[in-house]
């Protein structure tokens, strides 16, 4: 694949395959985390952390190991174990050697293994109509995970408005917010053309 | 509490996805079908029931320490055989619902189940107690597809496999235009927030008459 096509899977990735708003991965951590802006970006930045080493740690098993062995059907099992494993070990490296980012995102990395985007693209990833190589994929899985951090940070600028905003009690937190991401899922559905 | 509560708490009270308002993903990304989302409600109760029995019956035997990692080994293995059950006998269904029925894996809702309630309690409660929550989301998830069908496309799509293909068509002669915009994926997000505000406004107004009721 040329370095221009490479780009424009990045573009793809970011805003038309947005993980979030048209595949519909990683909704719990998106509802969750999204109250304050400032959490928002440090889930966003956990995520682009894990999700590049998962993906990469996943996408070289499968290469090396379940592919030929012909054991690709145990990719679930492996994967998510790995990813587990990964996150526990990101985990206690950065405590040890950046504890400066440790206390930023420290407290949402727990939570990273249970978010269906980092399983689900790595699941993606190695889907054999993908036909992913390895520029493919880290290219892929950085816009993916960049795409997720500028949604979920977008989103919790809106959502601190919200909280001043003069919304019937019944639609207040959770139903208003889903209906703003609806609103935000239009517009991205509007970058369709742009690749 | 007794068995027909435990029962009927995962439909009602505890309903994973309009009150605990957990595993969402496969409630918007599988529910522009009504297809789609009765095969995903059974394929989950079927992982959520037999992790919740199995679960209940190894607990005495797993170390507290990594009762996590195996639960959700447990978890990985059902969902594994599932998927391979489902893409040999109903490949249409698998197609369908794609990336979603390996995802059953991360969904907070099994994980959660195993947790907070098979690892405490006897195989018949939490078999019970999974049969439950497994009930309330495939009626939750169908809820939502059968409105976002209906409006969307104008058809309700029952089953689908090969030749066999009952969908039923209840726009006469384009009547009308249908909503198209509610199969796409902003009509998942808006259909469950407005399906969630008419919920709570429901168990509000409960609420008052009860209140008033009492005083």
């Amino acid at each position: 694949m040329s370095t221009s096509d490479l780009i424009k899977l990045g573009i793809e990735a970011i805003l038309i395959q947005n993980v979030i708003l048209t595949q519909f991965l990683g909704i719990c951590p998106f509802m969750g985390v999204s109250k304050k802006s400032q959490s928002a970006i440090g889930m966003g930045l956990a995520v682009i952390f894990v999700m590049v080493i998962s993906s990469g740690v996943t996408f070289v098993i499968n290469d090396l190991i379940l592919q030929p062995n012909k054991i690709t059907y145990l990719q679930t099992i492996v994967f998510i174990l790995v990813i587990s494993g990964v996150v526990q070990f990101v985990e206690m490296f950065i405590k040890k050697t950046a504890p400066f980012i440790y206390k930023t995102l420290g407290i949402y990395l727990p939570l990273i293994t249970t978010n269906c985007a980092i399983l689900g693209i790595a699941l993606i990833n190695v889907q054999p109509e993908k036909e992913f190589g390895y520029a493919e994929m880290f290219v892929y899985t950085i816009g993916i995970s960049i795409g997720f951090t500028l949604v979920i940070y977008i989103f919790s600028t809106i959502r601190e408005r919200l909280e001043n905003a003069n919304v019937p009690k019944a639609f207040k937190g959770t139903p208003i917010a889903l209906i703003t991401a609806g609103i935000m899922s239009i517009i991205f559905l509007g970058f369709a053309g742009l690749v | 509490m007794t068995k027909k509560q435990n029962f009927l708490k995962g439909i009602f009270s505890e309903n994973p996805v309009f009150v605990l308002i957990l595993g969402m993903c496969p409630v918007l990304g599988v529910t522009s079908t009504l297809f789609g989302a009765l095969g995903m409600g059974v394929a989950f109760t079927l992982v959520l029931v037999l992790s919740n029995i199995i679960v209940s019956m190894i607990k005495n035997f797993i170390p507290n320490e990594v009762r996590i990692p195996s639960f959700i080994v447990v978890i990985a293995t059902l969902v594994t055989i599932v998927q391979l059950t489902m893409q040999a006998y109903l490949p249409d269904l698998y197609n369908q619902l794609g990336i979603f029925i390996p995802l059953i894996v991360v969904n907070c809702v099994i994980l959660g189940r195993a947790e907070a309630f098979a690892s405490k309690n006897n195989i018949l409660d939490s078999t019970i107690d999974g049969l439950g929550m497994g009930i309330g989301y495939t009626i939750a998830i169908a809820m939502l597809a059968f409105i976002r069908e209906l409006f969307g496309a104008g058809t309700l799509t029952l089953f689908m496999y090969g030749d066999v293909n009952i969908k039923f068509n209840l726009i006469p002669n384009n009547a009308f235009e249908p909503i198209s915009i509610l199969i796409l994926a902003p009509g998942a997000f808006i259909t469950l927030g407005l399906l969630l505000g008419v919920i709570n406004a429901i168990k509000f107004n409960i609420e008052n008459k009860k209140s008033v009721g009492r005083s």
